[in-house]
């Protein structure tokens, strides 16, 4: 049975219920954009050097301003979209990865293996997240790919915790008993039946973990582990722009725009799912 | 079991695990040292060394780089319980001097953080939790921004605003009162952020709550509700998350102090970290571990003081 619809219905139907919603994504869709095409924002080179125009502020012509080196810096930034999200989302995947399996591991592997890998959990849980991924810096040295391990290991704890929990209650339940009478192996036991139910509220949890490990890896990169010097990174952009902020403002305002343009926008898209997801399970 | 024994039972439970969390602590951290690749003399001397092969010797036999790692272990532990943390490579001096040292100037700026943050997390709870929806949106607003700042970048804003252009505030480097200022704001406002979004979310739940249906029916105020009865309530996560939040200030600080040219805790630790300075960073992390421990303690008596339902009859 179809109920007419009236064109304002209609219209409400369509209009998102929530126009930061809207604007979420569509800054969200910009983003990946210039993380996948740069090119399509701007016709400058990052790394070209004007030093006719060192450290020009924002005009028409560069709009935001340009670097001690003449460098276009609203090219910058956007060629830096791709470097800055990619250790976030990086490490966000393998904290995600390494979080399941450990969560995993805790609940099926017996009680001793539990105790042991949840007391070092609280270890970890109470030293601050940025003194981890500096003491696994410090142990595998900087760069790109140990900056996202340094920072999984920082993120790992909340995974972890979340998905034993779930393994827990699911471990109970009538279907993994038959599963186990079944004579099933335990690999199958944990990744088909036990692993699934944990997905969604870890998936739910990652969005929100986003925005914190792309903020870790700027940080970590301004200080100095993570991306060298001339590649636009956006944490290593403020680094350097931190030195001229007396003369020239836009240099320490825009990179770190650009971090906190995308983290409110991933917050706001990954809370609305949230919200969603956690209706549709107590419903 | 009598309240006394009760009490002494909570106490020893919760020093065990206190002890679990120190011991844990120092393990992962040597376990961070054995698994540095390369020679440890070498790590230790930095990379310009001009060291003979008797002074590298010479170290190894102090050190005890020779011993199998499970002596190496106990010795250190036995080392970290009479409290020697050993020297630092880089400066070469007893690290559990430069910590006491560093300690100060961090502990007042985490301080002033925790302070101003609960105090512009209550102001905001209160002041829009439950007041309709444009309140409420803009309570969201700003409580989502604060979460999303980078607190380095945050306190690279307030420089230029404040010390560069308005020339509010000292420069980088400045000490004294007026210089704490803008480095307590930065790592303030992130943590308000968080607070103000549960304590706003917990006042909402008790202002429906009957009791404060009541109090309002015995002629309070709505102010008075709010402040009085409502606050108690909502009042038992936020120490929660504050003593959890205050604990991994020492994070927060690394880059604040940075940004801000600030000496402390954070500084120190950036620059053990960036050359591999062990013996520091293990007593950083021990010390970070120790401050955890104390403040969930203190949290743990602070919801006695707040909650009476806790309290032993």
């Amino acid at each position: 049975m179809t109920t007419p619809t009236l064109p304002e219905a209609r219209w409400k139907a369509w209009r998102p219920a929530r126009p930061a919603l809207l604007a979420a994504w569509t800054v969200i869709a910009l983003i990946v954009l210039a993380a996948a095409f740069p090119g399509l924002f701007t016709g400058r080179d990052p790394l070209e050097l004007e030093p006719a125009v060192a450290m020009r502020g924002p005009s028409p012509e560069h709009w935001f301003g340009t670097d001690q080196l003449g460098r276009d810096l609203f090219t910058r930034v956007v060629y830096g979209t791709r470097p800055s999200l990619l250790v976030g989302l990086g490490a966000l995947t393998l904290a995600l990865a390494a979080g399941a399996l450990y969560g995993l591991a805790a609940a099926l592997l017996g009680r001793f293996a539990d105790v042991a890998l949840m007391r070092l959990l609280d270890v970890l849980l109470a030293l601050p997240q940025l003194l981890v991924a500096l003491l696994a810096l410090t142990v595998l040295g900087s760069g790109q790919v140990n900056l996202m391990i340094a920072i999984a290991l920082s993120l790992l704890p909340a995974y972890a915790r979340l998905v034993r929990a779930e393994a827990l209650v699911v471990r109970r339940s009538g279907y993994l008993e038959s599963a186990v009478l079944l004579g099933q192996h335990p690999l199958v036991q944990a990744f088909r039946h036990v692993l699934p139910n944990a997905l969604g509220p870890l998936l739910v949890l990652g969005t929100v973990g986003f925005g914190m490990a792309v903020i870790a890896a700027s940080g970590l990169s301004f200080l100095g582990f993570g991306a060298e010097p001339p590649s636009p990174e956006w944490g290593v952009m403020l680094s350097e722009g931190r030195d001229y902020l007396q003369t020239a403002w836009w240099l320490g305002v825009f990179p770190g725009a650009a971090i906190t343009l995308t983290v409110v926008a991933v917050s706001v898209a990954g809370r609305s799912a949230q919200a969603r997801f956690t209706r549709r399970t107590t419903l | 079991m009598s309240p006394v024994v009760r009490i002494l039972a909570g106490l020893g439970t919760r020093l065990l695990g206190a002890a679990a969390v120190m011991f844990g602590a120092a393990t992962l951290a040597f376990a961070a040292l054995a698994l540095i690749p390369g020679d440890p003399v070498t790590i230790m001397l930095g990379p310009f060394t001009t060291a003979s092969q008797e002074i590298r010797d010479q170290i190894v036999l102090d050190h005890g780089f020779d011993r199998p790692l499970h002596e190496q272990y106990l010795s250190y532990l036995g080392r970290l319980v009479q409290g020697d943390m050993g020297e630092s490579y880089q400066l070469q001096r007893p690290v559990a001097g430069l910590i006491s040292e560093q300690f100060g100037p961090t502990a007042e700026l985490a301080s002033a953080a925790v302070v101003l943050a609960v105090v512009i997390a209550v102001a905001s709870a209160v002041a829009t939790a439950g007041r309709g929806r444009a309140s409420r949106r803009a309570a969201h607003a700003w409580e989502l921004v604060a979460v999303s700042l980078p607190s380095y970048w945050l306190g690279i804003v307030l420089l230029t605003v404040f010390s560069f252009r308005l020339g509010l505030f000292p420069l980088v480097g400045a000490s004294g009162p007026s210089a704490l200022v803008l480095p307590a704001a930065t790592l303030a406002l992130p943590i308000a952020g968080v607070l103000a979004q549960v304590l706003r979310e917990g006042l909402e739940t008790a202002l429906e709550q009957p009791f404060a249906v009541t109090a309002r029916a015995r002629g309070l105020s709505r102010t008075a509700v709010r402040l009085r009865h409502a606050l108690r309530h909502a009042a038992a996560p936020l120490a929660n998350l504050t003593g959890w939040l205050a604990g991994s200030l020492l994070g927060g600080a690394v880059l604040v102090e940075v940004v801000f040219g600030r000496a402390g805790l954070g500084a120190l630790t950036l620059q053990a970290a960036l050359n591999k300075d062990m013996p520091v960073l293990i007593g950083v992390v021990l010390l970070s571990a120790l401050v955890f421990v104390v403040i969930a303690a203190a949290v743990d008596l602070l919801h006695l003081l707040v909650d009476p339902r806790l309290r032993p009859a």
